[in-house]
This record gives structure tokens, C-alpha cells and sequence, in this order.
């Protein structure tokens, strides 16, 4: 008796363990290893028909040639680094002989003005998309609350919101930069004119879908949940603070992440039209360049620029789901 | 009105409302001449096919409405906005998803009580209702991990902490099963018994509204609904549904609203390739 239930339980205790590991090898398969496969499809293909791809800088780059150029980008940049060093070490070295003579002295400290690395240049977009959007989000919300509680700043609002939303940055920027230069005038700036251009196209075009998410979260709150509100009858103030937020944040989230892909999108773009530092710039500057591994250079940006806009879009992503109570809509 | 204070028997006067809609084919009237005298302590129910008024009634009352004609005083001042002494328990309870159930309670009394109640007693108090209700074991789920039972409990927790002068449910325990629905009834009972608020409760339910009522008001089919008889309910409290169903006074007043609904207020079903505007917005009674 005790031994057939005995076995009875090993054998389903057996079941469980192969379900489980039936389990965890679909998620694994799921998770790693069917991405691996797609990928390892695209880099056969890539450096297949890259061979085949003649240009006037040669042929056209491989998964090899790339990988080699984010190394030499890696190098210059420590390289660039060292030089760096060593011009505020002789700088140092100078001042203090120079205070050893005359302790009244006046000595100059220069900032290194070399030429900004791959590394540079990533960092500068991502301190500039990110002011960009902030700059947006701290308009847009507002205004999209403001516009979703009223339905006659949303009319009044509506036409401006649809005409402005499609137009690219490229139209922008010529204006962006015509404006900051008439108006930015400063002895003493604190932000440069080609940091505020991109700035501000990018706040520009990033804005609407913000706007426009915002607004609809706002105005599709439950009438229910508003009328609990109006039996409580609560202040303007709360009751923005605690129906009308918590009910759009998961639409606010959803514009938000619209809008940082869009900001990404339009900084590179604005940035090589302009000239403005970053890796817009960057590509820009490796194509006039034209030697023998700028297609190699311009390819390793354009994955750079691709994680990042996919790092930058999970690390919303992350902050919703932390933020937000309605967990089903921060998916993928 | 008179301007003496009599509030035994016109607590709440809810007196000759009409209400239109403008609607897109001209305007619509849902009700005509709805008038009702409430007493301090009454329940009363509200019963009617679908979509003849009910809600229209209710929302007039707590101020979300406004009648075209008439108006509702309750201790003879005008009712014209919303306010927390007309307590709303909504038929999908509104709870707000994001809080747990004792924070939406606490979102009401922080609101009702913020001049009067410390933190301590606020505190007590939301707990004190939750207990009514018997939720105080779920106090910090929220509505997502919670039965809908147990959210329509928590539903009227928030409304009975108000500490209103009137109770308005519409249909609370309409998307319940039969089985919580009696459990939700029998603690309705026990809370009436020991608060005697005001109530006005819309029920499509028609032992629901034997079971728990000082009269039931029958409204007549829409457009231009009004009331079509009122039937007092002299059974004694408390009451228990299991001996009432053996009661003759129960089964006649039973019977009687039965009557009302199916042969005097008989439904004429629509067949949905003919619609029109007004008749689309009917849904199907779902009379027990
Ligand atoms: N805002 C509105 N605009 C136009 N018509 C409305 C509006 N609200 C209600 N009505 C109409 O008034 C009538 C009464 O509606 P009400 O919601 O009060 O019915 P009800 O008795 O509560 O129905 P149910 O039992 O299905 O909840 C319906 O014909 C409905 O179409
Ligand atoms: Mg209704």
C-alpha cells in the first residue's frame, strides 16, 4: 500500500520536474536563443551581400570591418583621453611655476579643445536628447492635462496640435537656428547655440505626442471616477492630483515613450544637418571624409544609435512599470 | 416650499422632475413628473424595465443631473450639485483601481472629515466601516486582487464613511452572483439596522426589493417615465429570507410587483433590425 502511493508519488513528482524543465527550456529557447538565431541569419546575410556592394569608398562593410572599427574608435578615444591628461598636467605644471615666481599672479586655466571622439559624441546626444525631451515633457504634460479636462482648450487647441505634429525636423531646424542666434546672445553663455538648436528642434518635434497622449488619458477617464469626485467634491487641485493623474498615467507613459523615440530620431537628424556636435555630426563627418573606413565607422554608428534608442525606450519602459498601477499596459 | 421644518415627512422631497436629454434627433424626455416624499430612515426601492429612468432618477438626486423641470430638496434646501451628503454607491462600485480598499475609503473621509476627524481618528473611522462591511481583513488589496463582491463591500464602505444623509445605490449588487448577492443583502440589512439611514436603492431584483424596503416605487416604461404605483412593505424587521418565502403578506407583495412589471408595465421586445436612436439605448430587462 505504502509503496504504490510511494511510487505514485515519485512518478508524479517525475511529471513535475520534466513539466518544469519543459518550461524553462521554452522560455530559454523563447528568451535566447530563437533572438541568437535571428541574429546570427542577419550577420550571415549582411556580410553576404556586403561583399557584393561596391562603392566609391569601397566595398561596402562587413560584420568584420565594423567590429574593427569600434575597436579603432574604442583607441582613439583613450588616445584622445591621454592627450587630454597631459595638457592639464603641463597646464598645472606651468601655473604653479608661474605662482612659484609671483604668488600674485593671474594664471589661466584653458579648457582641451581636441577633436571630440565617438565617445564624446555619444554622450553630447544623450545629454542633449534627454534636455530636449524633459524640456517637452515639462510642457506637454501640463498642457495635455489642461487640454484633456477641458474640452474647449482641446477644440481650441486641436487644429494647432495636427498641423504642427506631422512636420519634420528638418523644416525646423533652419528657423531654430536663425531664432537662437538672434535671440541667444550672451557674453557669458551658459549652454552653447548648437546645444540650445538641437535642444529646442528636438523639444519641438517630441512635444506632440505627449501632448496629444496625454490629453486623450485625460479625457477618456471613467465618468464613474469623476463622479466619485464630484459626490466628494473635491478641490481642483486634488482632484487632479489624485483621480486625474493616477487614471492618464499610463496613457502619459505610453506618449512619453513615443515621444523619446521620436526625439532620438530627430536629434541625429538635426545634428547633420546642423552640424551640431553629436553622432548625427559624427556620421556626417566620417561621409565628407571619405577614406577608406568611414562606411565601417558610419555602420558602427548606426548600431550604436539603434541600441540606444532601444536602451533608451526599455529604460522608460522600466520607469512605468515602476510608476505606474496598471501594470498590463507597460508591455512591450 | 414652506419654510417650517418638517423633516419626518419630507426629508427628502424629490418633487415633479422632469428630465429632457437634447439628443441629435431633438430632445428626449426620460422622465415626466416623478415626484416622491421620503422619510428620515426610509428605504426605498427603485424598480422599472431597462432604461425607462432609474439611473436618470438617482443621478438628479445626487446632483450629477440636473431636472429640467421640478427639483429635489432634501431638508427643504435645494439640491443642485453633488455633494458627500448624498453618498453614491455606483453599479461597478468606481473604485479607483489604483488605490487600495482602505485608501479609497481614505480618499472620502480625508475629504468629509478633513476639519473635523485627527489622524487618529480618521484612521479609526475608515476602519471602523471596512469592518461593517466586513473587509477589514482585505483593508490593503486593491480592487484588481479582489472579488467583485468584495469590491462592491468596499463600495459601500466609502459611501456609509461619508456618513451621508442619504444612501444611493445603483444596483449594488447587480453583477453579483445569487449567492453573494444574499450574503450582500443580509449585511445590508444589518448595517440599515444599525445606522437607519436614507437610502434609495435601484434594483432589477424583485425579492431584493421586498426583502430590504419600506416601499418600492414602480416607474412606468420610457419615454416620459414617471411612477407608476407605490407599494408599502409592512413586513416586519429584522427579516429573514427564508422564513419570508412561507409569509402570504410577502408573496402578495411579491406577486404584486411582478404584476406591475410583466402585465400592467409589459415590455414590447424590440427586433434590433428595426432600431432607432431611442430604442438602441434599451437593453434587455433582466428581471429575476
Ligand atoms: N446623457 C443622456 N443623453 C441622452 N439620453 C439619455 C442620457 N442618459 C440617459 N438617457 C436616456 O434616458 C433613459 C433612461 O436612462 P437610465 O439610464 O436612467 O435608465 P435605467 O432605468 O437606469 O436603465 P438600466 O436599468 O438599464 O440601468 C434611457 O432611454 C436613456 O437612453
Ligand atoms: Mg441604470
Amino acid at each position: 500500500m505504502s509503496l504504490t502511493t510511494a511510487t505514485i508519488n515519485r512518478l508524479t513528482v517525475n511529471e513535475k520536474i520534466m513539466k518544469t524543465l519543459k518550461g524553462v527550456l521554452n522560455t530559454v529557447s523563447n528568451a535566447l536563443l530563437l533572438p541568437a538565431v535571428g541574429i546570427a541569419i542577419f550577420l550571415a546575410l549582411w556580410s553576404i551581400t556586403a561583399q557584393s556592394i561596391h562603392t566609391s569608398l569601397g566595398e561596402f562593410p562587413g560584420p568584420n570591418a565594423v567590429v574593427k572599427q569600434f575597436s579603432t574608435l574604442y583607441d582613439e578615444h583613450i588616445a584622445e583621453r591621454k592627450k587630454a591628461e597631459a595638457f592639464y598636467e603641463r597646464q598645472e605644471k606651468r601655473n604653479a611655476k608661474k605662482l612659484e615666481k609671483n604668488p600674485d599672479a593671474v594664471v589661466k586655466i584653458r579648457a582641451y579643445t581636441g577633436k571630440e571622439t565617438f565617445v564624446d559624441q555619444i554622450f553630447t546626444s544623450l545629454v542633449t536628447v534627454t534636455s530636449g525631451f524633459l524640456v517637452a515633457a515639462i510642457i506637454a504634460i501640463p498642457l495635455g492635462i489642461w487640454m484633456g479636462l477641458s474640452a474647449k482648450l482641446n477644440s481650441a487647441m486641436n487644429p494647432i496640435v495636427q498641423i504642427f505634429k506631422p512636420v519634420s525636423p528638418l523644416a525646423w531646424l533652419p528657423l531654430v537656428t536663425m531664432v537662437v542666434s538672434a535671440l541667444y546672445v550672451s557674453d557669458d553663455p551658459l549652454v552653447s547655440k548648437s546645444f540650445l538648436t538641437s535642444l529646442i528642434t528636438v523639444s519641438l518635434c517630441s512635444l506632440w505626442p505627449m501632448v496629444i497622449n496625454t490629453s486623450i488619458g485625460v479625457s477618456s477617464i471613467d465618468s464613474d471616477l469623476l463622479n466619485v469626485s464630484k459626490v466628494l467634491r473635491l478641490p481642483t487641485l486634488t482632484h487632479i492630483k489624485k483621480i486625474v493623474l493616477p487614471a492618464s498615467v499610463p496613457m502619459i507613459f505610453t506618449g512619453m515613450r513615443l515621444s523619446f523615440g521620436v526625439a532620438w530620431m530627430v536629434l541625429i537628424a538635426a545634428e547633420m544637418l546642423a552640424q551640431n556636435p553629436g553622432l548625427g555630426k559624427f556620421v556626417w563627418d566620417e561621409f565628407q571624409n571619405g577614406s577608406s573606413n568611414s562606411l565601417a565607422r558610419i555602420m558602427a554608428a548606426v548600431i550604436v544609435i539603434g541600441f540606444i534608442g532601444f536602451l533608451l525606450d526599455r529604460i522608460m519602459l522600466m520607469l512605468q512599470r515602476k510608476v505606474s498601477w496598471d501594470k498590463s499596459s507597460a508591455t512591450v | 416650499m414652506t419654510t417650517t421644518h418638517n423633516s419626518e415627512e419630507h426629508f427628502l422631497n424629490i418633487s415633479r422632475i422632469d428630465m429632457e436629454f437634447p439628443t441629435p434627433s431633438g430632445s428626449f424626455t426620460a422622465l415626466k413628473d416623478v415626484d416622491i416624499q421620503i422619510k428620515q430612515g426610509e428605504f426605498i426601492s427603485l424598480i422599472g424595465h431597462s432604461g425607462c429612468g432609474k439611473s436618470t432618477v438617482l443621478n438628479i438626486v445626487a446632483g450629477i443631473h440636473q431636472a429640467t423641470k421640478g427639483g429635489v430638496l432634501l431638508k427643504n434646501k435645494e439640491v443642485n450639485e453633488p455633494g458627500p451628503e448624498r453618498a453614491v454607491v455606483f453599479q461597478n462600485h468606481s473604485l479607483l483601481p489604483w488605490l487600495t480598499s482602505y485608501q479609497n475609503v481614505e480618499l472620502a473621509v480625508d475629504q468629509v472629515f478633513r476639519k473635523t476627524m485627527t489622524k487618529a481618528e480618521k484612521k479609526d473611522w475608515i476602519e471602523h466601516n471596512l469592518k461593517l462591511v466586513h473587509m477589514d481583513h482585505a483593508m490593503h488589496k486593491r480592487p484588481d486582487e479582489i472579488s467583485g463582491g468584495m469590491k462592491q463591500r468596499v463600495g459601500i464602505a466609502r459611501a456609509l464613511a461619508m456618513q451621508p444623509e442619504v444612501l444611493l445605490m445603483d444596483e449594488p449588487f447587480g453583477a453579483l452572483d445569487a449567492l453573494t448577492r444574499a450574503h450582500m443583502q443580509d449585511s445590508l440589512m444589518e448595517i440599515q439596522k444599525e445606522l437607519n439611514n436614507t437610502v434609495i436603492m435601484i434594483t432589477h431584483d424583485v425579492d431584493e426589493a421586498v426583502l430590504l424596503s419600506d416601499r418600492i416605487v414602480m416607474m412606468t416604461n420610457g419615454p416620459e417615465a414617471t411612477i407608476g404605483e407605490i407599494l408599502e412593505v409592512n413586513l416586519p424587521h429584522p427579516r429573514n429570507r427564508l422564513a419570508l418565502a412561507e409569509n402570504p403578506e410577502y408573496n402578495r407583495l411579491r406577486s404584486a410587483v411582478l404584476k406591475f412589471l410583466y402585465e400592467k408595465q409589459r415590455k414590447v421586445e424590440v427586433i434590433p433590425t428595426t432600431t432607432t436612436a431611442e430604442e438602441d439605448q434599451e437593453k434587455t430587462p433582466n428581471v429575476a
